[in-house]
């Protein structure tokens, strides 16, 4: 999974293997760390108050 | 390091000298502590790394044949090593070394999905469904160079692989780099009272192994012996486990053959 | 009880009534968690597999919700990628039927290794040649899309709403949602396909393997494609069911329609796709391996030719008749039966190979193993289909899971406008007694 982990091997199949999965599992993180820092931030600009 | 070149350990099983006494199987559970239940006879959930099969010919008496047949771990070479169980395994648990052409397994980091078991045709591979469990006192006289298994891991038959560590050893501490065909030998091909079981490097035009089957390279290691055979060859799996037989009923029931197709010549 | 909690413009029964009927859901879960921890402690003695069934019944229930809850990627894919904008009145209730499906085949696949707290192997020590590694990594990375997609529908209840932030991160999570549903579509083909890849690449199974492309065999294709068609009837099927539950209208005909028309015909292509495949495996795959069509079908109590008839023929060719026919698709009646039908195809697609690829004896001088699961793995199989139900249940009735409930049921005591023309059901509700507001 990691390059310390002893059976790495620097060649083709890990790296469009480990490149896919650890490019999705980046997407995923920056969309959730974008939405919950812009939440924040909108929160404390007031927003989404007065609901209901 | 090229496979032809180093070493490359295989048997070759002479079944018209088999006479199904079952001591290869004994051996082997002594020797690799294999565990084993009170109750052994459903042998779909029994441990037998080596496993004697009887064979019928189907006819009717008098011409009714049998043969018994060995089955260890085939030790698959496939294509380049690419044998059915070790490309397969997601956990790198299982390996095909191209020093030895022995297929290992790693109990320590087998989580025990059976994809390996699913691959294998030849259900060499055998999960531990229960702890293993020795009656009191027999723990004492397990082989202290061979590490039992926990429940939930696949095993399998390792051509008794200790036994090739300590022969390198020894080796390696006399100054030796190769060792001679005797000095590496499996429990089985030891215990085989009829001499039926022959052990050693394929690859070595010395041992015996080498000059009964005469493999041939160029067409994945099919014998040139006509009498010599392997299961299920035409799968692709490149095993490392040849058969004699002078009976073409039994090398017919080792693969598969559609009705127009004869044994031998080729498919 | 709980109304401050239950979406505005909605009624539901009263909440006494609604646990009661939950009761037997959850004693069928309490059994499967019983069963599960018998497995956990005393390991996997308590199943009926064995080395010929190294897998059985739970992988087949894996591949099988994974198929069914592939609705979830394909109706997200639908609607953020391709603009089918409609879909969005039905597309909570698809990720919902997906998150549960994921839940539930890692939940079986954590009972079904045998050494559970290794499990993390998979992903630490992974081999990626192997299909089962793309299947742990995809399929683990796939449940954290859906629960991203099915986090902003749980923030949308009443109560969370009121919570600023909660609100604004549901409001921005559907502002970028097209992104996450990308990243699921992707996921979810490599998913799919390598589930399909798993018996695909079983060059010593003459009865699963199969050629293909590079590394991947044709099953992998197969499997995306099969998923793609037949998730979005499970989950048509189930909106059907809850519908007939609840005694409401939930989901507008012209929705479904256009669901079951796209489904239709991915279903009618795979099929042809599927016969192809067959047709080359029998002539050519198998023969090349010793065998033919029949090896494979017969000399056995159980896997005879029915199988294949069933999975193509009554599970396939049929429903993907019906629905690529305006006719067929907006005639309720053949709507569900043709779902229903398809939802048995892949079944039995996902059990022949599973189960009949450890059936189908390999070795010349072995005969047929037979197979029937224990009563534990039964219920940990049935463990998953409980807490579907409980979480559909809890979902619908605190969620907001399907926009078109409040136009589609109408609260008479209100006093609003004139329901649509549509507006028509809601009758026959003996069960489910509408709470007031």
């Amino acid at each position: 999974m990691f390059p310390f982990n002893f059976e790495w091997i620097w060649d083709m199949s890990h790296l469009v293997f480990m490149g896919g999965l650890w490019f999705a599992l980046t997407v995923l993180g920056m969309g959730m760390t974008y939405c919950i820092i812009k939440a924040a931030v909108d929160t404390a600009e007031g927003k989404g108050g007065g609901h209901h | 390091m090229k496979h032809e070149q180093a070493k490359k350990y295989g048997m070759v099983i002479d079944l018209d000298k088999c006479t199904g006494c079952g001591a290869c199987m004994v051996a082997c559970m002594a020797e690799n502590n294999i565990p084993f239940k009170k109750d052994e006879t459903n042998k779909l959930d029994s441990i037998t790394w080596m496993r004697v099969y009887q064979l019928t010919n189907g006819k009717p008496f008098p011409n009714t044949d049998i043969c018994y047949i060995p089955r260890p771990c085939m030790h698959c070479e496939g294509d380049h090593g690419h044998s059915p169980c070790v490309s397969v395994c997601p956990a790198t648990a299982t390996d095909y070394s191209l020093k030895t052409g022995i297929v290992s397994q790693i109990y320590t980091r087998c989580f025990g999905c059976r994809y390996c078991m699913a691959a294998c045709p030849y259900h060499a591979r055998y999960f531990n469904w229960w702890d293993p469990v020795w009656p009191d006192g027999m723990e004492k006289y397990l082989n202290p160079d061979v590490s039992p298994r926990m429940r939930g891991v696949v095993e399998k038959c390792s051509f008794c692989f200790h036994r090739y560590q300590l022969a390198m050893n020894k080796a390696f501490l006399e100054g030796r780099r190769e060792l001679e065909e005797a000095q590496y030998q499996t429990a089985c091909a030891q215990a085989c009272p009829a001499g039926a079981i022959v052990f050693g490097d394929l690859n070595n035009t010395k041992h015996r192994v080498h000059r009964i089957v005469q493999p041939d390279p160029a067409h994945g290691g099919r014998p040139k012996n006509p009498k010599a055979f392997r299961l299920l060859e035409r799968l692709g799996t490149n095993p490392k486990v040849y058969y004699l037989s002078s009976r073409e009923w039994v090398r017919r029931l080792a693969d598969h053959y559609l009705p127009n197709e004869t044994p031998g010549k080729g498919h | 009880m709980d109304d401050a909690l239950i979406p505005k413009g909605v009624k539901r029964c009263p909440l006494p009534e609604f646990l009661m009927k939950l009761g037997p859901v959850v004693a069928l879960l309490l059994w499967g968690v019983v069963a599960m921890f018998m497995c956990w402690i005393k390991g996997l003695n308590q199943t009926n597999m064995n080395d010929s069934y190294g897998f059985a019944l739970w992988i087949w229930a894996d591949l099988t919700v994974i198929a069914l809850g592939g609705g979830a990627f394909f109706t997200g894919l639908l609607r953020y990628i391709i603009g089918k904008d409609k879909l969005k009145e039905i597309l909570n209730f698809a990720v919902l039927i997906g998150f549960i499906c994921y839940s539930s085949a890692l939940l079986i696949l954590a009972i079904d290794i045998g050494q559970p707290l290794r499990g993390w192997f998979i992903f630490w020590h992974a081999n990626v040649h192997s299909m089962l590694t793309e299947v742990a990594f995809c399929l683990t990375c796939y449940f954290g899309v859906l629960t991203i997609e099915y986090l902003p529908l749980v923030l949308e209840n009443r109560q969370i709403d009121r919570v600023p932030f909660f609100h604004n991160l549901s409001h921005n999570m559907h502002e970028i949602m097209p992104v996450f549903a990308a990243t699921g579509a992707f996921l979810s083909f490599f998913h799919q396909g390598s589930l399909g890849g798993v018996a695909g690449v079983l060059f010593a199974r003459p009865f699963a393997y199969r050629e293909g492309i590079f590394i991947w065999p044709w099953t992998f294709f197969l499997f995306t494609w099969s998923a793609a068609a037949y998730g979005p009837c499970f989950t048509i099927m189930l909106a059907k069911i809850t519908e007939k539950i609840t005694g409401k209208r939930l989901v507008k005909d012209d929705v479904y329609a256009l669901l079951a028309k796209i489904a239709g015909w991915m279903m009618a292509t795979y099929v042809v796709a599927k016969i192809v495949d067959t047709w080359y495996w029998a002539t050519v795959t198998a023969p090349s391996k010793g065998q033919t069509l029949m090896d494979f079908y017969s000399n056995n109590p159980f896997y005879g030719i029915w199988i294949l008839i069933l999975e193509i023929g009554v599970g396939g060719v049929i429903p993907a008749a019906i629905l690529i026919t305006r006719k067929g698709r907006r005639t309720p009646f053949l709507l569900v039966t043709a779902v229903v039908l398809g939802v048995v195809g892949v079944c039995v697609n996902r059990w022949a190979m599973v189960l009949q690829v450890m059936a189908v004896p390999v070795l010349p001088f072995e005969g047929w193993p037979m197979y029937y699961p224990s009563w534990q793995e039964v219920a940990t199989t049935l463990l998953p289909v409980a807490y579907g139900i409980l979480l559909v249940a809890f979902s619908y009735r605190y969620l907001p899971v399907f926009p078109q409930e409040p136009e589609l049921n109408p609260i008479v005591t209100e006093a609003r406008e004139p329901a649509e023309s549509e507006a028509t059901g809601g009758a026959g509700d003996a069960e489910m007694k509408p709470a007031e507001a």
